[in-house]
């Protein structure tokens, strides 16, 4: 009997039809199209991590001439929208409710503490704790308006070094560089891990696996049915978000795209491997997005580098980053877009990429039956 | 000629669940092999057995000769399978299903073009060649899943509940498909919850509880009770109280309502008198009846279940205050362009079982749902009791009690909190609720149960917990959506038992079915098509409106069919 074993003609069936779905499924070209465009927007523009103007106190308890000039400091810079106060009370009220974000109080001895040589903290910063991130840029940035205050005063008589506060943060428009490039590694993730095992759950769910595997058709030939459709449609969405960054978002691309197209590549294969791993595991919808969002997505959101300093995390957490195949597609986005092709860091990383992949589908390949037995 | 597949002693685990408990039996070419059960009894196990789905945990099947577990792709090659759900892609057209079928069987779709034709034929489908698959009626999807499942021309054909939610004019045309594949030679394994589909078969399967209780011509089950079964005619009323006093002689082996008459079967070599008497005493008299399989079934397993329901028999005489229980005027509902009720307008005295019937997509949901104020009406009113819905909704709906099919229970809940839950649900509070809870309990024996999941329970106690819970809360209407499709007989009468008892106390219930068995329980019957009731009566009057010369004594199945195809006029085509 003839087709006994791999057939092209099979595969290609299975592979035209999920190409016809993926066209005619709206929620398919929501996925693909209309998410990342949505997602890229929001990395643009809403998840910034500079801020500005945040509200804060400034408790003038001194009447000296340095201390109201250092008031005027604080109301002078941008980062901060200043309520002056003469008392603490009067600010720490609205710190409670929630209008300021903390508060800075400019002591009554201040004057004093800045002729001591040794200079202790001249100034005392409050901040809303509930708030972490904000109350660390509050003291971060307090202190550093405090010192290039003092550098400017001390400069009035020993001059030369300036020093510009925004020297320890990215530079404004560097933080929207940096989170586009990371963004399509989150919406690639997206494609490959969540679409793919969401539409191996939906054949369970709607009876169609059960009725394919009734034809000769192979697992192979179900798998790469599935692989081919969506290994292309994450490259064209790559591309897709590739242009939106380089075009509408200002994002250089000083890279070339064909070192884009190896390393999308390259993160396609663990992540496809780890959305059929999923629908291997789970034949419905809902386990397998919730799955695919919590060894999917929020890893690659939170350990690949991407919002958080890889280096910053406990050790056996950076540990595990090496696990996350983000972690390799991100770094490399980063350099691809803003320095250049750096093949030194990309072929590591692309080695880490399918290695972790093939692991993947090592799993796939021992949890895949041709069988409805589990 | 050896079987075209041979069962034996086929056993199947699912962790500690037997689902097939030693099975051993021959599927022959050129027959219809119906595999008739109850949910759960283990036929779609079976099938997927066959279909070399599933692995057998002891035992073998061998198909054409051939171990499906050693040789499972040959397996796939010489069987056609439509599983439960038909196995199409819904964004895919007709057209594009068969193509994607064909090449999966490894032939050629470019070749095909005459194959192709000929199964759109064959399945009435050639109009709708270019439509996706998602926008087909479910009789429609049906005959698509069966032309899938057709190409490549297999040796075994395997259905696994085709009948399943199809009304029963889609049911006839698949029915008429399959004998025709038969008598080509092919193998064909049709399973059914439809005991009547039974009657149908060249031979049958009957599987129950993971065991065959009956193997053979549905004739050879059926000639055990013949001379056995009997009617009650011309009883003048109350044909729910003569069943339960019928139900009651020892010598009544199993009875149920059939329109206006009563069916009954009795012991083996039992005199029929005792039985004539209570005819007598209502006014009626005795008949002998055709037997059926479903008579011999439920004789096989020993007789249903007697005619006194306990919660029934609990309650007090219910009194509404109006003798109008549920009402509707020029109810209508629309989508956009499309309208799935037209101007529906009836009346449900009290203590009456009122029936919603009508092809699939006729719009009886629909209605339904409008009526026990689960969806609002684009214009015209509906009533519960006297209120109108679209103002007292939650005062109108503490009298209505709701059961469906799915039986609606938490699984996450164990039997006695979703007790809990539901009399919470419908404002029972206190010492009441409380006391209501141990009612329930107590009347449907679930005390064994009440840590247990109502997953794990078998399916009657299931129906009972779901009965239950709709109950509790003293309802005076019940609504009953599809109550007992797939459920065994014996749990269907036991069902109807409790029904028919609070029927008689003066609750009202209205049910949705495709059953014609459940329509026969009903009072009255609506029957809807394309939006419009096209004809209201008592079952016996539908089935008086199409009998004919050449049909003295139509079914309810024949009155529906030749209802809806009058109603379509003389031309009714593929759709």
């Amino acid at each position: 009997m003839s087709g006994m074993g791999f057939s092209v003609r099979r595969l290609g069936g299975l592979v035209y039809k999920e190409s016809l779905q993926v066209l005619r499924d709206p929620s398919a070209i929501l996925v693909t199209f209309a998410l990342p465009t949505v997602l890229m927007l929001v990395f643009a523009f809403a998840l910034s991590l500079d801020q500005r103007n945040v509200p804060i106190g400034v408790v003038l308890e001194s009447d000296g001439a340095d201390a109201h000039e250092l008031a005027a400091a604080f109301s002078g810079t941008r980062f901060f929208e200043v309520t002056p106060a003469r008392d603490r009370r009067e600010v720490a009220e609205l710190v409670v409710s929630g209008k300021l974000k903390g508060f800075v109080v400019i002591p009554q001895d201040f004057d004093e503490r800045l002729k001591e040589a040794s200079r202790g903290s001249l100034v005392q910063v409050i901040t809303d704790g509930s708030q972490p991130n904000t109350a660390s840029f509050v003291g971060t940035y307090a202190s550093g308006v405090v010192a290039t205050w003092v550098a400017h005063r001390d400069g009035a008589r020993a001059p030369a070094i300036s020093l510009e506060p925004r020297f320890w943060f990215n530079p404004e428009l560097n933080s929207r560089h940096f989170l586009i490039p990371g963004a399509i590694a989150i919406i690639m993730t997206l494609i490959g891990t969540l679409l793919t095992a969401m539409v191996v759950a939906r054949e369970w769910e709607r009876g169609t696996m059960e009725a394919v595997m009734s034809t000769p058709a192979t697992v192979l030939e179900i798998l790469l049915g599935k692989l081919v459709p969506y290994f292309g449609l994450g490259l064209i969405a790559t591309f897709g978000c590739a242009m939106l960054a380089t075009h509408a978002f200002g994002v250089p691309m000083r890279g070339s795209y064909f070192a884009l197209f190896i390393l999308s590549s390259a993160f396609l294969v663990p992540s496809l491997g780890q959305g059929l791993l999923i629908s291997a595991s789970s034949h419905s919808q809902l386990v397998a997005s919730q799955l695919a969002a919590q060894t999917g997505f929020l890893p690659a959101f939170m350990l690949s580098g991407f919002l958080f300093e890889i280096g910053n995390m406990p050790g056996w957490l950076q540990t595990l980053t090496y696990l996350i195949p983000a972690r390799y597609f991100v770094a490399s986005l980063q350099t691809v877009f803003l320095t250049g092709d750096v093949w030194a860091q990309f072929i590591p990383n692309i080695l880490a990429m399918l290695a972790v992949g093939a692991g993947f589908f090592l799993l796939v390949a021992r949890n895949t039956h041709k069988s409805m037995d589990t | 000629m050896p079987a075209a597949v041979e069962i034996r002693d086929v056993v199947k685990k699912f962790g500690d669940v037997e689902a097939l408990k030693g099975v051993s039996a021959d599927i022959h070419a050129g027959r219809l092999t119906g595999l008739v059960g109850p949910d759960g009894a283990g036929k779609t196990t079976l099938i997927r057995l066959m279909a070399a789905l599933l692995k057998p945990t002891e035992g073998r099947i061998d198909l054409l000769g051939k171990d499906v577990v050693t040789f499972a792709t040959q397996v796939h090659f010489n069987t056609g399978y439509m599983p439960q759900r038909f196995g199409l892609y819904e964004e895919l057209s007709v057209l594009e299903n068969l193509q994607l079928y064909a090449r999966l069987r490894g032939l050629n779709p470019s070749t095909l073009d005459a194959t192709f034709a000929e199964l759109l034929q064959f399945t009435r489908l050639e109009r709708f060649m270019q439509r996706r698959a998602g926008k087909l009626s479910g009789g429609m999807k049906q005959k698509l899943g069966l032309a899938c499942a057709l190409l490549g021309k297999p040796a075994v054909l395997l259905l696994d509940e085709p009948s399943v939610g199809v009304d029963p004019i889609s049911r006839r045309e698949l029915w008429a498909m399959v004998q025709a594949l038969k008598n080509d030679g092919m193998a064909v394994v049709w399973s059914t919850a439809y005991l009547d589909e039974a009657d149908r078969c060249d031979t049958v399967l009957m599987l129950d509880d993971g065991r065959i209780e009956f193997d053979g011509p549905p004739g050879d089950l059926t000639k055990r009770v013949v001379g056995r079964t009997q009617r009650l005619v011309g009883i003048a009323q109350d044909r729910r109280g003569v069943l339960a006093e019928a139900l009651d002689l020892d010598i009544v082996r199993d009875g149920v309502i059939e329109g206006d008459a009563i069916r009954v079967v009795l012991n083996e070599g039992a005199e029929a008198e005792p039985v004539r008497e209570v005819a007598a005493r209502h006014g009626g008299r005795l008949e002998p009846a055709v037997s059926r399989f479903e008579d011999a079934f439920i004789d096989l397993l020993g007789g249903g279940p007697g005619g006194r329901s306990a919660i029934a028999e609990k309650m007090g005489v219910v009194d509404l205050g109006t003798d109008i229980a549920v009402s509707c005027s020029h109810l209508t509902k629309r989508y956009g362009d499309f309208t799935a009720t037209d101007d529906v307008t009836f009346e449900v005295a009290k203590g009456e079982i009122f029936g919603l019937l009508g092809p699939n997509g006729a719009g009886k949901s629909t209605t339904f749902k409008m009526l026990c104020g689960l969806q609002k009406p684009t214009s015209g009113e509906a009533r519960v009791v006297g209120l109108d819905l679209r103002r007292g909704q939650s005062k109108a709906k503490l009298k209505i009690g709701y059961m469906s099919q799915k039986f609606a229970l938490y699984d996450l809940l164990s039997v006695k909190q979703n007790l809990e839950f539901f009399s919470g649900v419908y404002g029972l509070t206190g010492a009441l609720r409380r006391e209501r809870i141990d009612e329930m309990i107590d009347t449907f024996e679930l005390e064994r149960f009440l840590k247990e999941s109502p997953q794990t329970l078998p399916l009657g106690f299931k129906q009972r917990l779901a009965l239950a819970c709709a109950l509790m809360h003293r309802p005076l209407v019940l609504f009953l959506d599809e109550p007992t499709s797939g459920v065994d007989p014996i749990t269907r009468r036991e069902f109807w038992t409790h029904i028919n008892g609070l029927v008689r106390k003066g609750v009202t219930a209205m049910v949705t079915t495709h059953f014609m068995e459940e329509a026969e329980y009903c009072d009255r019957v609506a029957l809807m098509y394309q939006a419009k009731v096209i004809a209201l009566g008592s079952p016996d009057a539908l089935k008086a409106q199409v009998t004919s010369a050449e049909r003295p004594s139509p079914t309810m199945e024949d009155a529906f069919v030749g209802l809806v195809e009058a109603a379509d006029g003389a031309v009714r085509n593929a759709a």
